[in-house]
């Protein structure tokens, strides 16, 4: 009997298995009959950062099959590149991290006269400091950091980074649990750049960080969001894209970007130096730039888009909204992180002693 | 009176406490809102698009096709370990054992990366195949250990008895053996199964190409705020487990109830 259970058991789970994901099984085959006259192009991206319809459409519209894989830091990424047991032929790194592959040679160049819709991106993310020349990558989502608050709890305007040290907001400040974002902010707070290679400007950060300690309600990652839609906290260190969303569901939330100035951040696509495939490489982030589907990709993730036109096919309010869509004026005090190289363990040293106060 | 009743609410709260987390992810997962925190109304829209999605639907698919083979070829593989290691003498056991428990005792990130190196120094593709390997791999100690129990309970004299009365060794092995046997070969294969659906640091060292289970999907999301999709799937993974075990249950009383008659 015991035995009619264990085969129940598995033949429940195999139904399930089949039943659930039919459509990816029944693909998976088509394909593996195909393997040897259709083309493949691997894609490692951001968990969750692409339009639903979008690989599909670039399939169709190729004949190349697509293995998509996810994760969620630019560290896992990088590790697994580096280790060379993958075969990626586009990657979607953030800034820094793009400086820290070129520097390492584990990027290839992109030949730009393939990306025939690269005019259409806009020229304030080109000839960034990560890439200067634009040979290596091609920017995809950027957001900036900012102080997200709550319109109701907070009377004054917010205007700059030391209103985080306001005792009247005692345990309701929600700061970033991210190293390098929120020692820039004390950094900025300071009038400090946030990539200094200066000992005694971290030092002072440090000292600026863990002042700041009691007034903290708690050091928080994605749950940020739902902490300020909640009103569980009346200031918070976020990220734009998540301001976006986050003033969607409780209109009673602003996001500032202070005048001190800030972190600007791109999200670009990039060639891995191993990839094999080159030109469907190319012919993927040609297509990822085409008006129609970088709409679809900042509908779906709800980020800023690096494209001119894709930007205007959304709502005014969207287009308006300056949490999503600043000024450039603001932007012009807002700052790409750099790859520290060796002197990123400065960082975590420093990070390791705010923690542990 | 009192005592029971102070019993039930003890059982009651601890059951709480348990289920509590359950409980909100399945209320959640009928929230009309991204929000984790605001209950906007009830929907299914997180359901229909978990079924349109076919990154998770890949995801889940490997998933359970990589538990279920790796759950079941542990198992075989485990049960053929314990028998030859019930069987070794005294001091030989001793050091297989203990080399049993390495893996065990073993961080999964050691054995994730050390797996990868492997697999990149033998120039297999990181893919399909690695990780399924590599799931086997940290499920045969378990199944190892889940059996072992069983043996040291078994009556040899029984299979002795069999070979006695004419059964080949084979025979005997499927028709006295086995059964006996049998709680703890399901109990190993269960958990190698739940390990395996589980797994999250040694299938991301281990897998590329398109390749990717659940818990890979569900923590890259991470940054970009886990998808309410997530609960919905959640709600219907715990569903089926729960229908399962109740069919499970129902089977044994049955059992039970007949053994009785």
């Amino acid at each position: 009997m015991k035995k009619m259970k264990f085969l129940i058991f598995l033949s429940a789970l195999l139904i399930i298995a089949t039943a659930l994901s039919g459509c990816s099984a029944s693909s998976e085959n088509a394909y593996g009959k195909n393997s040897s006259d259709k083309k493949v192009l691997n894609v490692y991206n951001w968990g969750d950062y692409i339009g639903e319809d979008v690989i599909a459409a670039f399939e169709e519209q190729y004949g190349i099959k697509v293995n998509y894989d996810t994760f969620a830091t630019n560290e896992d990424m990088y590790v697994k590149i580096k280790s060379g047991g993958s075969n990626y032929d586009v990657i979607f790194p953030s800034d820094y991290m793009i400086e820290k592959m070129i520097n390492e040679n584990m990027l290839q160049k992109i030949d730009i006269t393939n990306i025939t819709n690269y005019d259409l991106i806009d020229d304030q993310f080109k000839n960034l400091d990560y890439d200067p020349n634009n040979e290596y990558s091609v920017p995809y989502m950027w957001g900036t950091v900012g102080i997200l608050y709550n319109k109701t709890m907070v009377d004054e305007p917010v205007d700059s980074w030391d209103i985080l040290w306001d005792e009247k907001y005692a345990n309701q400040i929600l700061m970033l649990d991210s190293l390098r974002d929120s020692i820039a902010v004390a950094l900025r707070k300071q009038g400090y750049s946030i990539n200094t290679r200066d000992l005694n400007e971290l030092e002072e950060a440090k000292q600026a960080l863990i002042e700041q300690k009691p007034l903290v309600l708690a050091y928080v990652g994605d749950e940020v969001k739902d902490k300020m839609v909640g009103g569980e906290a009346a200031l918070a260190v976020v990220w734009s894209g998540e301001a976006v969303a986050a003033k969607r569901e409780n209109p009673d939330l602003e996001y500032a970007i202070p005048k001190e100035g800030s972190n600007l951040w791109v999200d670009a696509m990039a060639i891995p130096a191993s990839s094999q495939n080159k030109e469907a490489a190319e012919l993927f982030i040609n297509f990822m730039c085409e008006t129609e589907i970088a709409f679809q990709n900042a509908d779906y993730i709800g980020y800023s888009t690096a494209h001119k036109e894709a930007k205007y096919l959304f709502p005014e309010e969207i287009i308006n909204d300056k949490a999503a869509y600043p000024l450039l004026e603001e932007l012009d005090s807002c700052v790409i992180f750099k790859d520290l190289g060796d002197f990123t363990k400065e960082y975590d040293r420093i990070w390791t002693e705010i923690m542990a106060q | 009176m009192v005592r029971n009743a102070i019993n039930r609410l003890y059982l009651f709260i601890i059951f709480l406490f348990l289920y509590a987390p359950i409980i909100v992810l399945i209320i959640f997962s009928f929230n009309d809102s991204k929000s984790r925190s605001h209950w906007n109304g009830f929907t299914l829209k997180w359901y229909i698009e978990l079924f349109q999605d076919p990154i998770i639907k890949k995801a889940l698919f490997y998933t359970i096709t990589i538990a279920i083979l790796s759950s079941l070829i542990a198992t075989v593989v485990g049960t053929i370990a314990a028998i030859g290691i019930h069987n070794m003498n005294d001091w030989k056991k001793t050091v297989i054992l203990n080399i049993n428990y390495l893996p065990i005792l073993n961080p999964d990130i050691v054995t994730g990366v050390s797996l990868m190196i492997l697999f990149i120094f033998a120039r297999i593709r990181l893919g399909f195949l690695t990780m399924l390997l590599s799931h086997i791999v940290f499920n045969i100690p378990y199944v190892i250990l889940s059996v072992l129990p069983k043996l040291r309970q078994l009556n040899k004299h029984l299979y002795e008895a069999a070979l006695d009365l004419g059964a080949t060794p084979v025979y005997a092995f499927f028709k006295v053996m086995l059964p006996e046997l049998m709680p703890g070969i399901i109990t190993g294969a269960l958990l190698a199964f739940t390990l395996s659906v589980d797994d999250f640091v040694i299938s991301f060292f281990n897998t590329s190409s398109g390749v990717t289970n659940l818990s890979i999907t569900i923590f890259s999301m991470a940054r970009i705020g886990i998808n309410p999709k997530i609960n919905a799937l959640s709600t219907l993974m715990f569903l089926t487990v729960l229908i399962l075990l109740f069919i499970v249950n129902i089977r044994t009383s049955k059992d039970i109830k007949e053994e009785k008659l």
